[in-house]
């Protein structure tokens, strides 16, 4: 299932491999998940079938017991003066991908890059030693997955 | 330094080498991280801090080191013996012992920890009690004897019958794990001096416990400390004194090899 992902990522991000063996598979995560389909380095369907919500996004991405995506990532229009470091910048994300990347990304980066170290928020199987409270559950909710994509895709470049 | 740039040197080293299950085979001679880049958590702490561990009068963790120097020559147990009946600087002298753990106990053929051995000496020796982990008194007598190994660089034996040990500690570093997904490594040996949130990430040594932390407002054992790391990827902590945590104590101390020992150290 796995490509090199090292190897992959020194090539230049270049991602296709996994997702399109993921693609095949047909991603089934868990009886309680939600299925979603793979198009190449993107899910283009919302999981619920709605649209998320930005504003209640952007609190599940700041939330420690949810997102707490600031603890690796920046985004400049937060204002905190702790913002982690070790993913890159995402102040203006919604410009460099579309919706159905960033959910791709958000469900579950291990499926890009085998070696990814940000967590998957959309996933319950082949994990280990899970904590028996979080046991089964994946990071995010299908809605709050919807609504962290939905606040991502609203950080835009700021306009010149 | 970018996660990138140390993955590149570590593929132009070829320090490591990846089975298909993405676990991490490595050769018990060479390191992940240069010797040249090696680091104590000491650097990555700020000027206060340095500054307050640097004072022996001022750190704080010198309450339990001199608290267990007290406990060291106080009689216990059946045998009304005190540690100082059998070590003395001349005499079976602790000097040093701590840099050379975790080792194997020759009678039992386990791999114990300062905290065991201590205790071992008091069942042992003294025909006294078991002090629980992360009590008061196991602490300071922990403190106490790391202490006078300070300066000192870790020694432990890696092969023949800790061999198993070391390689069981290697795999459980280099594990996945928790709701989180992520092993040790993907903290401490790719992204080093990143901030995680307010949190400067250091390599992950264990030469300066136990340790004085704010964040607990007193001294704890680098057992605590795992369980802190495990909890923070939302993974089960092992209970303190497991011996998964004794067997990665053991990979620890050959990772920080050139670095000195450091007890009582001040944290963040
Ligand atoms: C433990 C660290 C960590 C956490 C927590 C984390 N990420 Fe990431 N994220 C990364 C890293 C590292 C990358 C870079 C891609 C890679 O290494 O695979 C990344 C990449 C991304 C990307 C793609 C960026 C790009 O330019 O391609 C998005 C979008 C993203 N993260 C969103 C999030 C969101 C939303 C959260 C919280 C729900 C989050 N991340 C939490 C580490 C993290
Ligand atoms: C999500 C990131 C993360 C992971 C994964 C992680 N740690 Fe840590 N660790 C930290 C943080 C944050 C600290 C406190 C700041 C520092 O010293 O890096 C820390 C501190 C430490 C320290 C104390 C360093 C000192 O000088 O006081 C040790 C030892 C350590 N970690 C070992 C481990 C081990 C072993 C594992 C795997 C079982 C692990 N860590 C996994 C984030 C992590
Ligand atoms: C009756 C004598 C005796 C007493 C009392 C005693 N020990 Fe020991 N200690 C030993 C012996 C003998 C060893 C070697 C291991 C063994 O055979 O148990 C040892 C080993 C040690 C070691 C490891 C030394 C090394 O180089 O590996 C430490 C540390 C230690 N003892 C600390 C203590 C402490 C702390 C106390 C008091 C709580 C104590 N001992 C009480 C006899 C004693």
């Amino acid at each position: 299932m796995r490509c090199l992902g090292k190897g992959m990522r020194l090539l230049g991000r270049s991602y296709w491999c996994v997702a399109i063996l993921a693609g095949l598979t047909a991603p089934l995560e868990g009886a309680d998940l939600l299925p979603y389909d793979i198009v190449e380095d993107s899910i283009p369907n919302s999981l619920t079938g709605a649209a998320g919500d930005a504003a209640a996004g952007r609190a599940a991405f700041i939330d420690r017991d949810r997102g707490h995506c600031l603890l690796c990532h920046s985004v400049s229009s937060i204002e905190d003066p702790f913002h982690g470091t070790i993913g890159p910048d995402l102040s203006a994300i919604g410009s460099s991908l579309t919706a159905g990347q960033l959910r791709f990304r958000v469900v579950d980066q291990t499926r890009l890059s085998a070696d990814t170290v940000m967590p998957a928020y959309y996933r319950v199987k082949g994990l280990r030693q899970v904590d028996p409270p979080f046991q089964g559950k994946p990071i995010l909710t299908a809605q709050e997955v919807e609504d962290v994509v939905a606040y991502l895709a609203s950080l835009k470049e700021a306009p010149e | 330094m970018t996660l990138r740039a140390v993955i590149a040197s570590l593929i132009g080293a070829g320090v490591l080498v990846f089975t298909i299950t993405g676990v991490v085979a490595q050769s018990p001679t060479e390191r992940a991280i240069d010797d040249a880049d090696l680091k104590s958590g000491y650097d990555f702490q700020s000027e206060d801090t340095r500054a307050l561990q640097d004072d022996d009068f001022a750190n704080p963790g010198f309450l339990w080191v001199d608290k267990g120097a007290a406990l060291f020559s106080e009689k216990a147990g059946k045998n009304d013996r005190a540690c100082t009946t059998c070590h003395t600087d001349t005499v079976r002298s602790i000097k040093g012992a701590a840099a050379r753990y975790p080792s194997v106990d020759e009678k039992t053929g386990q791999l114990i920890n300062i905290e065991q051995r201590i205790n071992l000496c008091r069942e042992r020796h003294q025909q006294a009690e078991p002090l629980s982990y992360e009590s008061e008194d196991l602490l300071a007598m922990t403190a106490y004897v790391a202490h006078q190994s300070r300066g000192q660089p870790f020694n432990a034996k890696t092969d023949g019958t800790a061999q198993s040990h070391f390689e069981a500690g290697r795999d459980y570093y280099y594990a996945r794990k928790g709701q989180m997904n992520l092993a040790c490594h993907h903290c401490h040996e790719w992204n080093w001096g990143q901030m995680l949130r307010g949190d400067r990430l250091s390599q992950g040594h264990g030469n300066g416990y136990p340790a004085y932390r704010f964040e607990w407002q007193t001294i704890g054992s680098l057992h605590r400390r795992l369980r802190n790391c495990d909890k923070g990827v939302r993974a089960e902590p092992l209970p303190f004194g497991a011996q998964e945590y004794v067997d990665l104590e053991l990979y620890l101390a050959w990772r920080a090899s050139r670095l000195t020992l450091e007890t009582p150290s001040v944290r963040r």
